[in-house]
C-alpha cells in the first residue's frame, strides 16, 4: 500500500459496479469531490461495465468491449486505486479498516458499500450441475455463449425481464429455447394479464416455447444438466439451464459488521447506513422499506451520496415512480405504477387493437394518473411517467389520455411523428438517467455536439439501456440546426449524397459507370467501399440494363459465386422448381448429384424448393453441370432478386380452388426469374382465401377468388412479420402479370438498395404505390414494359454460364505449382 | 535466381483485379489470400479475419482494403490491420513479383504456423 502520508481523506468503495462507480463519477464532478483519495475493490476481474447491456452482448448486438463504462486509464487519470478480482471479506468498524480475500487491508475515513445483489438460488436439486448458470455478470454470459456454441437446447427458468432477455439472447445465438415460468402470465409484476399474454404470443411466434404455471422441481442430469422436471409432471429437456427468478441484495458484509440490515442495508435519505461514516448505494440498499432493481433510482442515489460525501447536507434521496421496459428488438413494452384499479373508485381505461398488436391501459385515481401499461407502441411512455411523477390533475384530458400525447394535447387524430419544436423542455427523454429535452438541447447547442456518442458523453442520455436512442438522434437533428445534414442518411461514409440523389443523377445525367458516379458526387474514396459498391452496381444495372456490365467484384460473395456460403465455408445449392413443381426426372437428377458429390444434407425449403447443403466450392460447377443436364437452372436462392413463387394446388386438384393457382405461379416465375432487385423478393399464389400458400406475408401475394385475383403487396415473414397491404382486385391472369411486372419495376427503380418491399412501402405509403400502379394505367403499362425490357438481358442462367467456364477463378484455389 | 525460400505461386494475371484468390499449400496449415487491387498491386495475407476467422479472400476489395464477408470488418492489405473502430490484425506475408509471377516467402508462412 501507499505508505507516503497523503493529506486527503480516504474513501474506500466496496463493489466496482454500476452504483459504486456512478457515485465516484458524480463525486469527481463536484468541486469539493477531489478532496478524497479513492480505493475501489471489485470482486469481478473486470473494469466497470454496463451490466444492463449484458443482454445485448448475449444477443450478439454488442461485444464486451463495447459495454465498458470506465477503462483502466480512466481510473489512473483520476488517481483511483482499483483492486479487481479481490472481494472484500471483512469490515472492521472499530479500527476503520476493510480486508479483502487476498489479505489486503486498508484504512478508510469514509466507506461506501455498493455490493449490488446476486441471483436468487432456491434449493432445487441439480442446481450445482455443470450447464446451470445465472444471468448477472460477464462470467455468466461467457458460460452461456460457450454453451450456445456446442449445445442446442436451453431452458430459462423465470419469465421476468431478465429471463425473457436471456431467452431472446440465446434464441439469437441459434439455440432452441424454452422458458419455464411459475405464474400464469409473463412479467406479472410489470404487466397485466392482457399485455403479458400479448408478449407471450409475440415471443411464441418468434420461436420461444413457454411453460407457464410451471413449478421447477428438479434439474435432472448426472454429468451435466439434461432437463428441467416440473412438479406437474412436465419435463423440458435442456443442455443449458439459466436461472433468472429474482435477485437478493448482498448484505452479508454489512450484517457481519453489525450495520442495520433488513432485506437490504438500511439507509436514510442521505444514503448513510446506521454508521454515519459508512454509506451505501445501489441494489444492496433498503430505503424506507424499498429495495431497487433498476438503474434510474440508483443514479439518483449516486448523486445524493456524492453530494453528501462532498459535504452537502441538503442532498436527499426520494423514490420516484419507475418505469420498466424490455430490451428485445421489435418487442415494445412499457410499464409504470399501478397495473390495475385497486378498488372501485379507481378508473381503468384500455385500448386494444389485436390486429396491430397494440394495447394500452391507464389507471386513474382521484383525477390523477397512477399507472400505465403499454404494449406495441410505447412512444408515450415517458410522457405518462412524467404525468405520474408530477401528480398532475388530468381530469380534463380523461377521454383522450389513452390515445397518447399528440391526440390528448392537440385533439388532432394524427399521432404525428415527434414534433421536437413543440415538445416542452421538461419532457423526459432518457428514463434511465432522468435526462429531459431541455438538458439535451442546451448541451448540443452550448457544446456544439454533433454525434450521438458526444451527446451520451455529455448528458448520459441514451447511455444506459439505449431505448431512447432514436429520440436522442431526433433531437440532435433538430437542435444541431444547420448541422442537421450531419445526420442525413448518406449512402455511406464515402459521400454526402443520399441514395435518392444518386439514383436521380444516374438517370438524369446519364451516368453509366461507377467511376462517373463517384466523380460526379466527389466520392471520398476513389474505389468506394463495401457499402456503396454493391449499391452502385445495382443502381447502374437497373438504370442501363442493356449497356451496363455487371461488376462481379462489387457483389457480395453469395452473388458472386451464385450459391449461399454456409457457416463452415461450404455452399448450398437450390435449383429452380417453377411454382414449386417438379418431375421424377428432376428428382432423379437431384438424387444422383447428391450421391455423386457426397452432399451431406438434402432439405425441402419453406419456399417449396430442394436445398442441397454442404457442397464444396470447387464442386459447384460440377453439381450445376449435372443439374443443368436435367434441365434445371439456378434458383437464385442467394440473390437479391426473385427467389421463389410458392403456390398451392388450386382448382386443378383442390375442391376449394377457384383458379389455377399453380399455373399462374409458374407464369409469374417464368416472367420474373433472373431479375436483380434491391433486396430478395418472394411471391406466392393461393387458390382461394384459405390461403395455403401464405400469400399474405410475401412481397407480392395473389389470392384467387371466384371473381378473379386479389393482389397483395409488401408482406414479410422473418423477425418483423408484416402482413401485406391489399393493392387491387383484377379479373384476368393477364392483368395479374402486368401488375406483377409493374410492381417489380417500381420497386426496382425506387427502393433503396437492401430495402425490402415491406420497409419500402412503409416508407412511401401504400397510397403512393396505388397511385402509381392502380390509378395510372399508362404508367403501369410503361413500368411493365421497362421490366420486360430489362429481363431480356437478365434471364441468362448463371449456372450454365459458369459451367461453360465464366469466372472460373472463383471456384478453384490457386494451383500449387511445382517447386520453384 | 530466387532462393528456395521463395515459392512461385503463378502469374499475377491469375488474380482478378479488385479481387482475391485463395492458396492452400500442403506445406502450411493455413490458407493464404492473395489480393490484387484496382491499381494492380498484389498483397498476401493469412486468409483469416482477425475478428472471427472469416475468409478474407471472399471479401470486397476497395483501394488497399478488403471488407470481410462475415461481419464487414475492413482490413488494410498493406499491414493487415483492421480499420478503426475495429481492432485486430491479420498476418501479412512478404511477396515479390518477378517477370509477372508472384513469389511468397515460405519461412514466414511456416514459422508463423508454429506459434
Ligand atoms: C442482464 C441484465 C439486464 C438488466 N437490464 C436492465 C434494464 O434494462 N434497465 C435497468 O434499469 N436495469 C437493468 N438491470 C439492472 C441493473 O444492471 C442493476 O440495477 C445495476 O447494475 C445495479 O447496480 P449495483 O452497483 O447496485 O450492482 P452491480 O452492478 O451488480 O455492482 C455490484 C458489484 O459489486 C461487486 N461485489 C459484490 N460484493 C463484493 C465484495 N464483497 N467485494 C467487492 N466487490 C463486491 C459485484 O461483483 C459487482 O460487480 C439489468 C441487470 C442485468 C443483470
Ligand atoms: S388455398 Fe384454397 S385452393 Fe389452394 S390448396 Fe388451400 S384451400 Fe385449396
Ligand atoms: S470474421 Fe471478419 S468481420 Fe467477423
Amino acid at each position: 500500500m501507499n505508505m507516503v502520508a497523503d493529506p486527503r481523506e480516504h474513501l474506500v468503495v466496496i463493489g466496482n459496479g454500476m452504483a459504486g462507480m456512478r457515485t465516484v463519477e458524480e463525486l469527481l464532478k463536484l468541486d469539493n469531490g477531489r478532496r478524497f483519495r479513492i480505493t475501489v475493490f471489485g470482486a469481478e476481474p473486470h473494469v466497470n461495465y454496463n451490466r444492463i447491456m449484458l443482454s445485448s452482448v448475449l444477443a450478439g448486438d454488442k461485444a464486451v468491449d463495447d459495454i465498458v463504462i470506465n477503462s483502466r486509464e480512466w481510473y489512473d487519470e483520476n488517481d483511483i486505486t482499483l483492486v479487481t478480482g479481490d472481494a472484500v471479506t471483512r469490515i472492521d468498524r472499530g479500527d476503520g479498516t476493510v480486508t479483502s480475500a487476498s489479505g489486503h487491508s486498508v484504512r478508510y475515513d469514509r466507506l461506501l458499500i455498493a455490493t449490488g445483489s446476486r441471483p436468487v438460488a432456491p434449493p432445487i436439486p441439480g442446481l450445482g450441475l455443470p450447464g446451470v448458470c445465472a444471468f448477472r455478470d460477464i462470467a455468466d454470459v461467457d458460460k452461456m455463449l460457450a454453451a450456445a456454441k456446442v449445445h442446442k437446447r436451453a431452458v430459462v427458468i423465470g419469465g421476468g425481464l431478465l429471463g425473457l432477455e436471456a431467452a431472446w439472447g440465446l434464441k439469437q445465438r441459434g439455440m432452441s429455447v424454452a422458458l419455464v415460468h411459475l405464474m400464469p402470465t409473463l412479467m406479472e409484476r410489470q404487466l397485466d394479464a392482457a399485455a403479458g399474454q400479448m408478449l407471450q404470443r409475440d415471443l411464441d411466434r418468434r420461436g420461444i416455447a413457454f411453460f407457464t404455471d410451471g413449478q421447477t422441481e428438479e434439474i435432472t442430469g448426472t454429468e451435466r444438466a439434461e432437463g428441467v422436471q416440473l412438479a406437474d409432471g412436465r419435463f423440458v429437456p435442456a443442455d443449458l439451464v439459466v436461472l433468472a427468478i429474482g435477485i437478493r441484495p448482498n448484505i452479508e458484509l454489512a450484517k457481519a459488521a453489525q450495520l442495520e440490515v433488513n432485506r437490504g442495508i438500511v439507509v436514510t435519505d442521505d444514503m448513510r447506513t446506521s454508521d454515519p461514516a459508512v454509506f451505501s448505494v445501489g441494489e444492496c440498499v433498503e430505503h424506507r422499506g424499498n429495495v431497487f432493481g433498476l438503474v434510474a433510482p440508483i443514479w439518483d442515489q449516486a448523486k445524493v451520496c456524492a453530494a453528501q460525501l462532498a459535504g452537502d447536507a441538503e442532498a436527499l434521496f426520494a423514490s420516484k415512480a419507475l418505469a420498466t421496459s424490455l430490451k428485445i428488438t421489435g418487442v415494445d413494452v412499457f410499464s409504470a405504477g399501478a397495473l390495475m384499479a385497486a378498488d372501485e373508485s379507481d378508473d381503468e381505461i384500455t385500448l386494444r387493437d389485436d390486429s396491430r398488436g397494440l394495447y394500452k391501459k391507464i389507471v386513474l385515481r382521484d383525477g390523477k394518473l397512477v399507472g400505465a401499461v403499454l404494449y406495441g407502441d410505447v412512444g408515450d411512455g415517458q410522457w405518462y411517467l412524467q404525468l405520474m411523477r408530477d401528480k398532475q390533475d388530468v381530469s380534463a384530458l380523461r377521454e383522450r389520455l389513452v390515445f397518447g400525447r399528440a391526440f390528448a394535447e392537440t385533439g388532432s387524430g394524427k399521432p404525428a411523428g415527434t414534433d421536437f419544436a413543440a415538445m416542452p423542455d421538461d419532457t423526459q427523454i432518457c428514463g434511465c438517467n432522468g435526462v429531459c429535452k431541455g438538458v439535451i438541447v442546451s448541451a448540443i447547442q452550448d457544446k456544439k455536439l454533433t454525434s450521438l456518442s458526444e451527446v451520451r458523453a455529455h448528458t448520459k442520455a441514451s447511455a444506459s439501456c439505449g431505448q431512447c436512442t432514436g429520440q436522442v438522434e431526433g433531437l440532435l437533428a433538430f437542435a444541431a440546426g444547420v448541422d442537421a445534414k450531419a445526420v442525413k442518411k448518406t449512402m455511406c461514409d464515402c459521400t454526402m449524397a443520399s441514395h435518392d440523389e444518386v439514383r436521380a443523377a444516374i438517370v438524369a445525367d446519364r451516368l453509366k459507370t461507377m467511376d462517373s458516379v463517384r466523380h460526379a458526387f466527389d466520392w471520398k474514396k476513389p474505389e468506394g467501399c463495401h457499402k456503396c459498391r454493391p449499391a452502385l452496381n445495382y443502381y447502374l444495372l437497373c438504370a442501363w440494363p442493356d449497356e451496363y456490365h455487371d461488376d462481379a467484384q462489387s457483389r457480395f460473395v453469395n452473388e458472386r459465386v451464385h450459391a449461399n456460403i454456409q457457416k463452415d465455408g461450404t455452399y448450398s445449392v437450390i435449383p429452380r422448381m417453377w411454382g414449386g413443381l417438379t418431375t421424377p426426372a428432376e428428382l432423379h437428377a437431384i438424387a444422383s448429384v447428391a450421391e455423386k458429390f457426397n452432399i451431406p444434407t438434402v432439405k425441402v425449403t419453406g419456399g417449396q424448393r430442394i436445398d442441397l447443403l454442404g457442397v464444396r466450392k470447387d464442386d459447384l460447377p460440377g453439381v450445376w453441370n449435372e443439374l443443368g443436364k436435367a434441365g434445371m437452372v439456378s434458383g437464385h436462392a442467394y440473390a437479391k432478386g426473385l427467389r421463389t413463387v410458392k403456390t398451392c394446388v388450386g382448382s386443378e386438384w383442390c375442391r376449394f380452388g377457384t383458379q389455377d393457382s399453380t399455373g399462374l405461379g409458374v407464369k409469374l416465375e417464368k416472367m420474373c426469374w433472373g431479375s436483380w432487385t434491391p433486396h430478395k423478393v418472394k411471391f406466392a399464389v393461393s387458390g382461394c382465401p384459405r390461403n395455403c400458400a401464405e400469400a399474405t406475408i410475401k412481397d407480392l401475394g395473389v389470392v384467387c377468388v371466384e371473381a378473379g385475383y386479389d393482389l397483395l403487396v409488401g408482406g414479410n415473414g422473418g423477425i418483423d412479420v408484416r402482413v401485406t397491404d391489399p393493392l387491387v382486385r383484377v379479373a384476368t391472369e393477364a392483368e395479374v402479370l402486368e401488375y406483377a411486372g409493374a410492381f417489380m419495376q417500381i420497386y426496382r427503380e425506387e427502393a433503396h438498395y437492401l430495402e425490402r418491399t415491406a420497409p419500402w412501402i412503409a416508407r412511401v405509403g401504400i397510397d403512393y404505390v396505388k397511385k402509381r400502379l392502380v390509378e395510372d394505367a399508362e404508367g403501369r403499362a410503361a413500368l411493365h414494359a421497362r421490366f420486360l425490357h430489362s429481363q431480356r438481358f437478365a434471364q441468362i442462367d448463371p449456372w450454365t454460364e459458369r459451367v461453360m467456364g465464366a469466372q472460373a477463378h472463383e471456384f478453384a484455389a490457386l494451383p500449387e505449382m511445382a517447386a520453384g | 535466381m530466387m532462393s528456395a525460400n521463395w515459392k512461385n505461386i503463378g502469374p499475377v494475371a491469375n488474380i482478378p483485379r479488385r479481387g482475391a484468390r485463395r492458396l492452400c499449400l500442403k506445406s502450411a496449415g493455413k490458407p493464404v489470400a492473395v489480393f490484387r487491387t484496382g491499381d494492380g498491386d498484389v498483397f498476401a495475407l493469412i486468409d483469416e479475419c482477425p475478428h472471427k476467422q472469416g475468409p478474407l479472400s471472399e471479401g470486397i476489395v476497395a483501394g488497399n482494403t478488403v471488407t470481410c464477408p462475415l461481419h464487414n470488418w475492413v482490413i488494410g492489405l498493406e499491414d493487415g490491420e483492421a480499420v478503426a473502430p475495429d481492432n485486430g490484425s491479420a498476418r501479412t506475408l512478404s511477396l515479390r513479383i518477378v517477370d509477372g509471377d508472384i513469389f511468397i516467402h515460405l519461412p514466414e508462412l511456416v514459422a508463423g504456423d508454429q506459434v
